[in-house]
C-alpha cells in the first residue's frame, strides 16, 4: 500500500534526526566499548569482512530501518529518512575519528586505539574521516528500503543476515569438529579457521534463504498441524529421536573444548530444572540458590576426598543422596524462618543467605573442617576410566549431569500435574487467596524451597565431583542469578524453556569464550531485550503466570477498578 | 443454633473504624444479604469473618468454634468460602485446574505420591477431575475447563471463581457481589443459581450485593451497614420502609418524604 | 489426621527454629561484647577510631542508599543497576581528578583541593546522572506496568551491561585516585592516641549536608512533594495534575546524583577503583535501605550510619572477645544476618516503610 500523496512535508524529519542520533551514539558506543576492534581480529568472511565491522554494518542498517519505520513505511520517500539517519550515524563515527586524532581521547577510552582509527578509515587516516558518513548513508538508505520491502521479500532477507551471523560465528567450531572426520575436505573449503571463506557464505546463503523460502512455500508447518494425532506423531516422534541422538552424542562429535561447554549446560539446566520448582512453579524468588549448591558440593567432597579434609572415602553414589538430603534439610532450615517473607524482600533474605553461606564456607572460623579460601581437594570422579574411554574427561560430567536433568525433568513434570503442583501455581499466582481456598501457605512454600535446595545440591555433588574440588569462590552470587535468568528468560515452569534458557544464556557465553569480557554485556543487552519484548520467555508454559505477562486488558489497571462498583 | 455468631466485632485500620460493635446471626441454611452506602464496611465485615483481617474487639463464631484468631486456609477447612468482587481467578491455571485448587485440603498425595502415581494416586486424581466436571457442569459451565481461566467471558468467569469456591465444600459461602457488571438477564440466572445453592446443596449464603432487586428478591434477612455500624437488620420489607435505611441511602430529605403517608405503599427501590 | 499432625509440627518447628536464631544471635552479640570489653584489648581510642571510621563508612551506605530507597518508593523496583551508577560516579571523580593533578591545581593549595573535590564532584555526577536516566528511558519505562518480576531482571541486566560496558571502556584494571594532600593530614585535636583526617571531616559533613539538604528538598519543595505524591499513589497524583514521568525522572536523578557524590568520596577514602566496585557497595546500600524502612529517606540515612558502624565495629566488639580469628572477614556475614534478622522480624525497617499499598 503505498500513499502517493505523503509528501515531503510529511516526514517527522525531527524524529528522524533523533533516530539518526541514536544510531551515532550506538555506533560510538560499539567502538569505545571495545567491540569494534577487538572483533575485527575475527572474520565474519575472511578476507571480506570481519565482525567488527559487521557490528557497525548492523548498527547503521538498523538505523536505517526504523528511522524508515517512523518516518511511515508508506511513504514512498522512505529512503530519504534511512539515508539521512544513516548519514548522521555515520558522522558520529567520523566525528570520533576527528576528535581522536586531534586530542588523545585514549587517556580515557582505552580503545581510542590507532587500530580503531585504522578500521574506521579504511586505513586512510584523516583524509579517510569522511568514508563512514557515505557507508552510514548508503547502509542507512539500505535499510530504509528494506524496511519498506513487503514480507515476501523481507523474510529471504533477514534470514540472509541472520543465517550468515550465525555460520559465521559458529564456523570455527564446525570446522574443527568436521576436521577429523571424511568431511574435512568440505570444512576446508567453507570456513577458515575462524569464518566463512566466500564460497562458504554463498552457500549458507543459498542454503538457509532457500531452504527458508521452501519451507514457507510447502507450507510444511501448516500440513504438519492439519494432520491427525497420529499421523503428527509419526513426523514428531522420528525428529525427537534424532535430537535426543545427537544430544547423547554431541560431546563426542564436537571435541573437547564443546564437550567442556555442553557439560556446563547441563549442569546448568539439571539447577534450572530444580529452581523451576522453587521459582517457576511456586514463584519463591530465590536469590540464594547457590548456597545449596555449595551445600551439596561441600559434601559429596567432604565425604569422598582424599586429601587433607576429606572425612571419608566414600565412593561417589553413596555420597550423593547425603548431598541431596542434606541440602534440602539445609532449605528447610533456610526456609522456615524466611518464608513468610513477601515477595522482593524474600528474594534479598535469600541474597544474604547465599554470601553468608559463601563468606562462612572461606573463613578462618571454619577452615578447620572447610578448608578455608583452598576449599576441598582431589574429589575423585565417580567412574574412573582410561583417558580413552568415552567417559573420560568433561563428557562424564555431561552424561551425569544429563542424567541428573533427565531424572528431575521428570519429577518437575509429575509434580507439574498433581495436587502439589496445582497449590504451588496458585501461590504463585495469588497466594491469599490459596491459603483462603485451604492450601497451607509455609508447609507448601517449603516444600517448594527444600525440593529445589535438594536438586541444587545434586548439582553441587556433581560438579565437584567432575571438577576436583570446591572452594568459596566458586559459590558465588552469580551462579543463583544465573539460575534465575535461565527460569524466568526459558518461562516460568516450562521444562523445555528452562533447557533452551541454560543453552541461550549459558552455551553461548561459553562457546565465545574469546569475547569474554563481552559476554556479559551481551548478556545484560539479551535480558533487558527479553524483558521488553517477550516477558513471558522463549518457551512458556501454555498459560503463561501473571508473574511475567498481565494480559492487554490488565496493563495500567492497578488503580483502576475492575469491577463496575466499589464499596469496602 | 445459629451457624455463624458475630459479636461486638470491630475493625480499626489507624484512626478510621472501619466496622464498630457489629452483631449478627445467620442460621443455617439461610440468604442473608448485607447492604450499604459506599465505604460502610461490606468487604471489611467478609474479610474479617474469612480470616483475611484480625479484628481489634469482638469474637467471631462458626458453628461455636471462634475463628477470629485463625489462619485461612484453617477457616477455608472448617467449611467457610468467599468470592471476590474483583474476581481472583489464578490465570496460570487451566479452568478446571482452578477449581482443582479448591480440592487441595480434602485431597491427600503428598508430592512422594506425585512422583510415583500410584493407582492409589491416579484413583484419587481422577475422582478429583470427575468431581471438578461436576461442579462447573453445576455451576453452568460444562466442558469448559480445558481453556485458561481468565479468557473466559466475564460472567463465566463469576461462574468459575463461585465454582471454585464450591469444591471446598463449605458450608457457608460468602459471595461478594456476585452480579457485578452484568446484566439484568445474567442477573436472574444469578439469582436463581444462588438460590439453587441454598437449595440443593444446602449451603448458607452471605451476600453482598448493590442491585436492590436481587437483595430484596432472594434474602430472607437483610442487615444493613453504614459507617461501619449496623443500622438495620430484618426482612425484605421491613428494610426497604425503614427510615434509617432510607436516610442512609437517600439522605434525610428522602427519608421525610417516605415518612409522609402516600397513596401506594409498594415498596420502592431504596 | 496425619495432615494435621504434620500443620503441627512444622508450626512449631517455625517457632522453634525462629526462637532459636534470635536467641543465637542476642547471646553471640551480648557474650561476645561482654567478653572482649572484659579482656580490654582495646583502648577507648581504638574503639573510637572505629566508630569514626564506620560512620564514615556508613555516610557512604546512606548516600547510595538514598537512591535505592527513593526508588523503591516512587516504583517498586530494586534498581539493580544503582551500584554501577555509583560506580560511573567513581570513575567520574577519577578523570576529573587526574585532569586536575595533571595541570597542578589539585594539590596547589587547600583552597584549589576542596575546589578541585567539588569539580570531582560535579563530574561524577554528571556522568551518574546522565547514566540513570539513560537505563531508566530503556530498560525501566517501557516495563512501569510490568508485574514485579519484569523489571526485576531487567534490572539485573542493566547492571550486568554496565560493569561489562565500563570494563570495555577502561579496561580490567584498577584505577588509583590521585591523592589529595590535604584531605590525608590529620585533624589537629591535639588528643594523643586518636587520629582522624580531613578526608573523614570531608566524608561526614559533605554527606550530612546531601543528605540534609534531600530533606527539605523532598519535603519543602513542589517537586519534591510531587515526587512523594507519586510514592504513595501514582494514579491520584496524576489526577492531581502532577506530571509523573517527570517526577520519576527527577527521583532517579537525585539518587543518581547522590550516588555519584559518594563515589568521589569513597574514590578519596579507598582510593582504589575499577569496574566492579560497585557490587557490594550496591548491595550493603540496599541492606542499609531496607534496614532503615524501604521508600523512608530519613530510614535510608539511619540505615546507612548504623550498617557503617555495624561493619565497622562489629567484628572487632562481638567476635573477638569469643576467639574467632579473622574477625574482619566476616564482617558482611554480621551486616548480612542483621538484614536477614531486620527482614524476619521486622520487615518495615527500623523507621517503617513507605510505599504505597498495592491493591
Amino acid at each position: 500500500m503505498h500513499d502517493a500523496s505523503a509528501g515531503f512535508a510529511d516526514v517527522p524529519w525531527r524524529t528522524v534526526i533523533r533516530v539518526g542520533l541514536l544510531g551515532a551514539g550506538i555506533a560510538i558506543f560499539l567502538c569505545l566499548v571495545g567491540i569494534v576492534p577487538v572483533f575485527h581480529a575475527r572474520p565474519l568472511i575472511k578476507d571480506v569482512i570481519s565482525l567488527g565491522q559487521t557490528a557497525l554494518v548492523l548498527a547503521l542498517l538498523g538505523t536505517g530501518v526504523v528511522a524508515a519505520r517512523t518516518a511511515g513505511v508508506r511513504s514512498r520517500l522512505a529512503i530519504l529518512p534511512g539515508a539521512l539517519a544513516g548519514s548522521i550515524a555515520g558522522a558520529g563515527v567520523t566525528a570520533l575519528v576527528l576528535i581522536g586524532e586531534l586530542i588523545n581521547v585514549r587517556v580515557v577510552f582505552l580503545n581510542a586505539s590507532p587500530l580503531l582509527y585504522e578500521i574506521l578509515t579504511f586505513g586512510n587516516g584523516l583524509a579517510g574521516s569522511w568514508i563512514a558518513i557515505v557507508i552510514g548513508a548508503v547502509l542507512g538508505a539500505a535499510g530504509g528500503i528494506a524496511a519498506r520491502l513487503p514480507m515476501a521479500a523481507r523474510r529471504p532477507l533477514t534470514t540472509f543476515v541472520l543465517a550468515l551471523l550465525l555460520a559465521g560465528l559458529f564456523a570455527g567450531i564446525l570446522r574443527t569438529a568436521m576436521l577429523t572426520t571424511p568431511l574435512a575436505g568440505l570444512a576446508r573449503l567453507l570456513f577458515s579457521s575462524l569464518g566463512l571463506t566466500v564460497i562458504g557464505a554463498i552457500a549458507t546463503v543459498v542454503v538457509f534463504v532457500g531452504g527458508r523460502e521452501v519451507w514457507f512455500y510447502t507450507r510444511v508447518r501448516q500440513r504438519v498441524v492439519a494432520m491427525p494425532p497420529a499421523g503428527q506423531r509419526l513426523v514428531t516422534w522420528p525428529l525427537l529421536a534424532v535430537a535426543a541422538l545427537m544430544v547423547l552424542v554431541l560431546p563426542q562429535a564436537l571435541g573437547p573444548f564443546v564437550a567442556q561447554v555442553i557439560a556446563y549446560v547441563a549442569l546448568y539446566v539439571l539447577m534450572g530444572l530444580g529452581l523451576n520448582i522453587t521459582l517457576g512453579l511456586a514463584g519463591l524468588l530465590d536469590l540464594g540458590f547457590v548456597a545449596f549448591f555449595a551445600v551439596g558440593a561441600y559434601t559429596v567432597g567432604l565425604l569422598t576426598s582424599t586429601a587433607e579434609f576429606g572425612i571419608a572415602q566414600w565412593p561417589f553414589w553413596a555420597a550423593v543422596p547425603f548431598a541431596v538430603i542434606f541440602a534440602m534439610l539445609f532449605g528447610a532450615v533456610l526456609g522456615l524462618p524466611i518464608l513468610g517473607i513477601r515477595g522482593d524482600y524474600l528474594a534479598i533474605a535469600t541474597l544474604g543467605f547465599g554470601e553468608i553461606i559463601r563468606i562462612l564456607a572461606g573463613s578462618d572460623l571454619l577452615k578447620f573442617a572447610l578448608g578455608g579460601p583452598r576449599g576441598i581437594l582431589n574429589v575423585p570422579k565417580p567412574i574412573a576410566v582410561e583417558p580413552t574411554h568415552f567417559l573420560a574427561g568433561p563428557n562424564q560430567m555431561y552424561y551425569i549431569a544429563l542424567a541428573g536433568a533427565a531424572l528431575i525433568a521428570f519429577v518437575a513434570w509429575r509434580l507439574r500435574a498433581s495436587r502439589i503442583g496445582r497449590a504451588w501455581i496458585s501461590i504463585r499466582e495469588d497466594e491469599d487467596v490459596a491459603e483462603a481456598l485451604g492450601v497451607n501457605l509455609v508447609q507448601t512454600k517449603l516444600l517448594a524451597y527444600m525440593l529445589g535446595a535438594g536438586f541444587a545440591g545434586l548439582g553441587g555433588a556433581v560438579f565437584v565431583s567432575l571438577v576436583g574440588s570446591v572452594f568459596s569462590s566458586s559459590i558465588q552470587l552469580f551462579v543463583s542469578i544465573n539460575v534465575v535468568a535461565i527460569v524466568v528468560v526459558g518461562g516460568m515452569g516450562s521444562i523445555p524453556g528452562a533447557v533452551l534458557g541454560a543453552v541461550f544464556l549459558i552455551g553461548l557465553p561459553e562457546l565465545f569464550r574469546e569475547f569474554s569480557e563481552y559476554r556479559f554485556l551481551f548478556y545484560g543487552a539479551a535480558l533487558i531485550a527479553m524483558m521488553l519484548y517477550r516477558p513471558e520467555g522463549i518457551l512458556p508454559t501454555r498459560f503463561a503466570s501473571r508473574e511475567v505477562h498481565l494480559k492487554s486488558s490488565e496493563l495500567g489497571a492497578d488503580t483502576v477498578v475492575a469491577a463496575p462498583t466499589h464499596s469496602p | 443454633m445459629p451457624q455463624l455468631v458475630a459479636k461486638g466485632v470491630t475493625k480499626r485500620f489507624g484512626g478510621l473504624v472501619a466496622v464498630r460493635d457489629l452483631d449478627l446471626e445467620i442460621e443455617p441454611r439461610a440468604i442473608v444479604s448485607v447492604i450499604g452506602p459506599n465505604g460502610a464496611g461490606k468487604t471489611t465485615l467478609f474479610n474479617c469473618i474469612a480470616g483475611w483481617y484480625h479484628i481489634d474487639e469482638g469474637e467471631i463464631l462458626f458453628e461455636g468454634q471462634p475463628i477470629d484468631r485463625l489462619r485461612r486456609d484453617q477457616i477455608a477447612r472448617l467449611g467457610i468460602a468467599r468470592t471476590y468482587q474483583n474476581i481472583r481467578l489464578f490465570a496460570g491455571m487451566s479452568a478446571i485446574e482452578n477449581v482443582l485448587v479448591g480440592q487441595h485440603h480434602s485431597l491427600h498425595t503428598g508430592w512422594v505420591g506425585a512422583v510415583m502415581r500410584t493407582a492409589r494416586v491416579r484413583e484419587e486424581e481422577e475422582m478429583a477431575h470427575e468431581e471438578a466436571r461436576r461442579i462447573l457442569e453445576f455451576v453452568g459451565l460444562p466442558g469448559h475447563g480445558m481453556g485458561q481461566a481468565t479468557n473466559l467471558p466475564y460472567g463465566d468467569q463469576r461462574r468459575l471463581e463461585i465454582a471454585r469456591a464450591l469444591s471446598t465444600q463449605p458450608r457457608l459461602l460468602l459471595l461478594d457481589e456476585p452480579t457485578a457488571g452484568m446484566n439484568p438477564a445474567e442477573t436472574h440466572k444469578m439469582t436463581d443459581f444462588i438460590r439453587r445453592l441454598r437449595d440443593e446443596l444446602g449451603i448458607t449464603i452471605l451476600l453482598i450485593e448493590h442491585q436492590m432487586r436481587v437483595v430484596m428478591g432472594i434474602s430472607e434477612r437483610i442487615a444493613v451497614l453504614d459507617y461501619g455500624e449496623k443500622i438495620a437488620e430484618g426482612t425484605p420489607r421491613e428494610i426497604q420502609n425503614d427510615p434509617r435505611v432510607i436516610e442512609a441511602y437517600l439522605g434525610r430529605g428522602a427519608a421525610a418524604e417516605q415518612a409522609a403517608p402516600r397513596p401506594d405503599a409498594a415498596g420502592s427501590e431504596a | 489426621m496425619y495432615a494435621r499432625v504434620v500443620e503441627r509440627i512444622t508450626e512449631g518447628a517455625i517457632a522453634g527454629v525462629l526462637w532459636a536464631f534470635r536467641v543465637a544471635v542476642v547471646l553471640l552479640v551480648i557474650v561476645g561484647s561482654a567478653l572482649t570489653l572484659a579482656a580490654g584489648r582495646y583502648s577507648a581510642e581504638a574503639w573510637l577510631s572505629l566508630i569514626v571510621s564506620g560512620a564514615v563508612l556508613g555516610s557512604i551506605y546512606a548516600l547510595v542508599a538514598l537512591g535505592y530507597t527513593m526508588v523503591y518508593g516512587i516504583l517498586r523496583l530494586i534498581n539493580f543497576a544503582h551500584g554501577e551508577i555509583f560506580m560511573a560516579g567513581t570513575f567520574g571523580g577519577y578523570f576529573v581528578a587526574t585532569a586536575l593533578a595533571g595541570i597542578g591545581f589539585l594539590n596547589l593549595n587547600p583552597l584549589t583541593s576542596i575546589l578541585s573535590v567539588l569539580l570531582m564532584m560535579a563530574g561524577a555526577i554528571a556522568v551518574s546522572v546522565a547514566l540513570a536516566l539513560l537505563v531508566e528511558r530503556i530498560a525501566y519505562r517501557p516495563l512501569r506496568n510490568a508485574p514485579r518480576l519484569v523489571p526485576l531482571i531487567s534490572a539485573i541486566g542493566a547492571s550486568f551491561f554496565l560493569q561489562y560496558a565500563f570494563r570495555g571502556f577502561f579496561g580490567a584494571g584498577i584505577y588509583a585516585y590521585p591523592t589529595v594532600s590535604i584531605l590525608d593530614a590529620q585533624v589537629p585535636l591535639g588528643l594523643e592516641a586518636f587520629r582522624m583526617k580531613w578526608i573523614d571531616v570531608l566524608v561526614l559533613t559533605s554527606a550530612l549536608l546531601m543528605m540534609a539538604g534531600l530533606f527539605l528538598f523532598v519535603q519543602r519543595t513542589k517537586l519534591g512533594t510531587a515526587i512523594r505524591a507519586v510514592s504513595e499513589d501514582k494514579a491520584t497524583a496524576a489526577l492531581m495534575g502532577i506530571d509523573v514521568n517527570r517526577a520519576i525522572v527527577m527521583t532517579f536523578a537525585i539518587g543518581a546524583a547522590m550516588a555519584g557524590a559518594a563515589g568521589v568520596l569513597y574514590g578519596l577514602i579507598f582510593r582504589q577503583v575499577y569496574f566492579f566496585t560497585g557490587f557490594v557497595p550496591g548491595i550493603k546500600a540496599f541492606t542499609a535501605a531496607v534496614l532503615g524502612g524501604i521508600g523512608n529517606i530519613p530510614g535510608a540515612m539511619l540505615g546507612g550510619i548504623f550498617l557503617g558502624e555495624v561493619e565497622g565495629v562489629g567484628p572487632t566488639l562481638f567476635l573477638s572477645g569469643l576467639n574467632v580469628p579473622s574477625p574482619n572477614q566476616l564482617r558482611d556475614v554480621i551486616a548480612f544476618t542483621m538484614l536477614v534478622m531486620v527482614l524476619i522480624f521486622r520487615p518495615s525497617g527500623i523507621l517503617g516503610e513507605r510505599v504505597a499499598q498495592r491493591a
